[in-house]
């Protein structure tokens, strides 16, 4: 039992060689659930008779003759907020349990055309508002390198079933680093695109202007096959860019010879650990090496973020979570009236960070304070762009860490402040809508891994893939597999 | 004290296009409950809104109809609050850049001419239905919700408080519902709901500048309605007030049984929308070329209309204000006068037949059946002598009836006028023979006799007789004896 | 600082329920998360246009065509009550 440890494109390859059939792949991905995830816990929901069923078609194909896509026969994870019909989809929330969504995303659609194999949903912190996982209403997952750390969040339970390969690889949803953390601190490959390059039609919304869908893999290059698949103009999402998306692969060259490359001194130093700077200026080095130019530069606005973040995601998750009323699907607390039965349904449906979330949003927007908070936030948003645009003036991509430190340990963040802090290195690029990628680089002290963050202008996925790339194939640091003695 | 009544409106109308707002659910009436539902409306998790060229497209004519500055930016923004007719516990509308502005229509009232100012016009979704299981809201033990009408596309019209009187609304909505109905962005008909009123009306000491407290009437869905509102909130409102008490803020709702109105909610509460940008629609930008264009695609106004119809075809200003009220009216009016020159005869027959038919059978003016070729056919059949005005009215009933060619009915029912002398001396000669004591009193000069005479002559002949022939053959007949 | 009162107002906006525990917690925690906020306040933002939107797109425009809508069964699929191909609330006021 191997093949689980592989990459996609290593898949594909034994896949068309017949080396391995599609059904044994994803038997051994379900044997591998049952097995080691009872200790993980990062699937809410397997769906093992459709992926057997689903990989069967595969084999069919296979067996015709016929040729597949590069992600047939893949069997992958889908963070529980993407939206598949027929199947519970619950944002890890007690709003939701049960709920089956009467239609698929578009990105599952996408996905399905290319004949996926599906093996469940996977947990992440409720309606994707937080960053340990430990905000799901259903349990905590762990991080496969140490059951005593958290494996990051949102998208927790995509990242660590891919690094425990308990899933090839996993779409996650990233908002203010929800992708990227998490990749971080499991050590994967993890990509936000750029807002409007994958449609959002389907993703249960937390903050619509800042939500993005994206892949978690094992390699740079899974990320960039998942790219080709996901990204594309979609009429169904009025803010999806209608855009010539290009090859990904085509960008993994290898080459960065005479790529310009800046080093934002604002991510660095003060609140960073020592240990992920190491690795950052390590990688930055190595750019270098190769051919890059690299410098520090400066973002002054950066520091801002986190609070302008905090009040423009809360906002419209406050308008989103709405819908949550218990009249048309999800959870209903009866009471005598419908107002009793919308606060009691509410009270009870949604754990603390949500509530916590909805009612700073919901404060930010009311009269009074409207101007001071939501639209300052919204003009300090337009000078975080602004400083990312001059950056690309004079770059064609920053190298910078994904979080602050590796994997926090359960329960170690009690205060929500201190982890909205830790969100710090991720949340810029969401309030840009820019591209950025966590790239897993060297572990720290602990043993843990660490995850350089690269981050480029509007559609420059291609320039961070190559980097990426890049680093992957000029060092041991970036293929990370957790210590299986000590984690699990 | 004396009052002075303040009133301003805002008018949802509920645009003609084929789908919804944001999704491609139809927006057809009927139907059972919830089958014009998709994910979009119906507000499932993760579904987005795109929204459908025609509104804004009929949103902007509306505008132009209305002598609005269009506005060259625009953005949808979210209205939350929770109601479960509601999908999404907020409705996308446009807050503070709506599509247009600084508009006016201008209305005839007993006291002269007035401009009445449009604020603002602005696009949002309709809501979902409530069916309430029991008497009223305020009874029912529980309610049913329906979301066939939910993101059924409205622009929503706000007047500025310009109106002093029932009698200003009235006419306001008046002109409101024709210029809509001329630019065919909707049927603008208050009896199914897809033209809505509510009034705000306050009181002020006369003299005083600013405004009293308003109350705000919701939903009102006939003119009747709304002038019987007017006359009750009027009086309520001088009541508190003359016995020293101070008018609420707040929504009322009319109950038309009870012919009263009665608070709905506190505006304290709802006011509390917490509007912001929806992030999930792009912003909308118009260029100038696209707004001409679609003024060049604009039907002459009801106003310009009436005074040309005043000027050129030299109809009374009542008439003109009677057929310029109502698009299916002009329309036929004009369809009529392509085919037959006489305005004033149109107008009257328009006036006289066709609105008291259309009244006594309480249909719609897109359901008469007459076409304007036919009718002005009709006229010239009275003109040319072939039938009576009597017998036109009689083939006019028919027309309206069946929709049938005035010709085939005459024919039919041999309703042709008889105006052969050959037939009609015949019948003169009975009738005189028949009658010699009249004749004795024509010859003793009772002028009066005449008339008896071609009376009897006329009901032989079951009305076809030409008047004017029996007239001269009579006279002939009897100056001849 | 956020009073209490603040707080249960917000909460009653927000359609949430909250007990006394949940009032102190949230109006001591808004506070301390308001406090950081308050720093945006000495931001020169003079002239700089809020950015609701990341991307410059603008007109997203459908044409007005019908398309396929949900079965009844289906849109009520999920429904907690039903009655009569409707959703079932409690009463209204």
């Amino acid at each position: 039992m191997t093949a689980s440890r592989l990459t996609i494109h290593e898949l594909h390859d034994l896949l068309i060689k017949k080396e391995i059939s599609a059904t044994e792949l994803t038997k051994e991905h379900l044997e591998r659930i049952q097995a080691l995830d009872g200790e993980i816990k990062s699937y809410i929901t397997v769906t093992d008779e459709l992926a057997m069923q689903q990989a069967k078609s595969v084999d069919v194909k296979l067996a015709a003759g016929e040729n597949i896509g590069l992600l047939a026969g893949i069997p992958m994870a889908l963070k529980d907020n993407l939206c598949t019909e027929g199947i519970e989809t619950t944002c890890a929330s007690n709003m939701l349990r049960g709920f089956k969504p009467q239609y698929s995303a578009t990105v599952v659609n996408k996905l399905q055309a290319e004949d996926f194999v599906m093996l469940g949903k996977v947990n992440m912190d409720e309606f994707a508002m937080g960053s340990t996982t430990e905000n799901s209403a259903f349990f905590a997952t762990k991080n496969p390198w140490n059951a005593d750390c958290v494996p990051g969040g949102s998208s927790g339970g995509s990242a660590a079933s891919v690094a425990a390969d308990l899933a090839v690889y996993a779409l996650g949803s990233d908002t203010g680093g929800s992708i990227r953390q998490p990749a971080s601190f499991c050590g994967i490959v993890g990509m936000k695109p750029t807002y409007g390059a994958v449609s959002r039609f389907g993703l249960i919304a937390f903050a619509s202007s800042l939500d993005q869908i994206g892949p978690l893999a094992k390699d740079v290059t899974d990320a960039a096959l998942i790219m080709n698949v996901i990204t594309g103009y979609d009429k169904k999402d009025s803010t999806s860019a209608d855009y010539a998306y290009p090859d990904y692969t085509t960008a993994l060259t290898g080459d960065v010879k005479g790529l310009r490359i800046g080093l934002p001194k604002e991510y660095l130093g003060e609140g960073i650990d020592p240990d992920v700077e190491a690795q950052v200026r390590a990688a930055a080095a190595k750019l270098e090496e190769l051919g890059a130019h690299v410098e520090e530069c400066s973002l002054p606005y950066t520091r801002h973020a986190m609070p302008a973040y905090y009040l423009i995601a809360p906002a419209e998750a406050s308008s989103n979570l709405g819908r949550y009323d218990g009249v048309r699907y999800g959870l209903r607390v009866q009471s005598k009236d419908v107002v009793g039965m919308f606060c009691q349904t509410r009270k009870q449906g949604f754990g603390p960070e949500v509530k916590r979330r909805i009612m700073l949003g919901t404060y930010a927007l009311s009269s009074g304070y409207y101007d001071a908070y939501y639209l300052k936030a919204l003009k300090v948003r337009n000078l975080i762009k602004q400083d990312y645009d001059r950056a690309f003036d004079q770059y064609d991509c920053l190298i910078a860490p994904t979080a602050p430190t590796t994997a926090l340990h359960k329960g170690q963040n009690q205060d929500p402040l201190a982890l909205y802090k830790g969100d710090i290195c991720t949340i810029p690029s969401n309030l840009a809508g820019i591209p950025a990628m966590s790239l897993p680089y060297g572990l720290d002290r602990n043993g843990m891994p660490v995850g350089v963050q690269l981050l480029g202008k509007a559609f420059a996925e291609p320039t961070l893939l190559q980097v990426a790339y890049a680093l992957e194939q000029n060092t041991s640091l970036t293929r990370l597999k957790p210590n299986q003695g000590k984690g699990l | 004290m004396d009052y002075e009544v303040v009133i301003g409106c805002e008018v949802h109308v509920e645009l003609k296009t084929k789908t919804k707002i944001f999704c491609n659910c139809p927006t057809d009436f009927g139907g059972e409950p919830n089958t014009h539902v998709c994910p979009v409306c119906l507000g499932l998790p993760g579904t987005l809104p795109v929204l459908n060229k025609k509104v804004l497209e009929y949103a902007i004519k509306a505008g132009l109809a209305m002598n609005c500055e269009i506005a060259h930016f625009s953005k949808f923004d979210r209205k939350n609050y929770f109601y479960p007719d509601l999908t999404k516990a907020y409705q996308i509308s446009q807050f503070d850049l709506p599509i247009c502005k600084h508009g006016y229509i201008d209305i005839e009232t007993s006291e002269g001419a007035r401009r009445i100012g449009i604020t603002r016009i602005h696009m949002e979704e309709d809501a979902g239905k409530l069916v309430h299981q029991g008497a009223t809201i305020t009874t029912s033990a529980g309610s049913l919700a329906d979301y066939n009408r939910a993101g059924v596309p409205l622009i929503e019209i706000v007047s500025e408080p310009d109106m002093r009187s029932a009698e200003d609304v009235l006419a306001f909505l008046t002109n409101l519902k024709a210029i809509i109905e001329y630019t065919g962005v909707s049927d603008a008909r208050m009896e199914q709901g897809s033209l809505r009123c509510d009034v705000n009306l306050s009181l002020r000491p006369v003299g005083q500048k600013e405004f009293g407290t308003r109350a705000e009437i919701k939903n009102l869905n006939s003119f009747r309605a709304v002038e019987r509102v007017i006359k009750y909130e009027i009086e309520r409102q001088t009541d508190i007030l003359e016995d020293g008490g101070k008018v609420v803020q707040e929504t009322r709702t009319w109950d038309d049984g009870k012919g009263m109105t009665f608070s709905l909610r506190s505006k304290e509460d709802s006011d509390e929308y917490r509007y912001f940008p929806d992030p999930d629609l792009t912003p909308i930008v118009v260029t100038d070329a696209y707004i001409e264009e679609l003024r060049a695609s604009l039907p002459e106004m009801p106003q310009v209309k009436r005074q040309r119809m005043i000027e050129e075809d030299g109809l009374p200003e009542y008439d003109a204000g009677v057929i310029t009220a109502s698009k299916a009216l002009v329309d036929f009016y004009d369809g009529v006068r392509a085919h037959y020159t006489d305005a004033k005869k149109i107008s009257n027959w328009i006036m006289v037949e066709l609105l008291a038919k259309v009244n006594a059978d309480g249909i719609d003016l897109s359901e008469v059946k007459i076409q304007p070729e036919q009718m002005a056919a009709l006229l010239k059949l009275v003109d040319s002598g072939e039938i009576s005005g009597k017998i036109a009215k009689k083939v006019f009933s028919e027309m309206f009836a069946t929709g049938k060619d005035p010709d085939t009915i005459i024919k039919e029912q041999g309703l042709v006028q008889i105006s052969d002398e050959g037939a009609l001396k015949n019948m003169v000669a009975a009738v005189v023979e028949a009658n010699p004591k009249s004749v004795e009193d024509y010859k003793a000069g009772k002028k009066k006799a005449m008339g008896f005479l071609v009376g009897q002559i006329m009901k032989e002949s079951k009305g076809q007789a030409n008047p004017a022939v029996i007239n001269k053959l009579l006279t002939e007949k009897l100056d001849s004896m | 600082m956020i009073s209490k009162d603040v707080v249960e107002k917000v909460a009653k906006l927000s359609r949430l329920d909250l007990d006394e525990a949940e009032i102190t917690l949230y109006a001591e925690q808004l506070s301390q998360i308001l406090d950081t906020m308050a720093g945006l306040q000495q931001i020169d933002t003079e002239g700089v246009a809020p950015l609701a939107h990341v991307l410059p797109i603008e007109n997203v425009l459908r044409e007005d065509e019908v398309g396929e809508c949900f079965t009844q069964e289906k849109v009520l699929a999920n429904a907690p009550e039903q009655s009569e191909g409707m959703f079932q609330v409690p009463k209204i006021v």
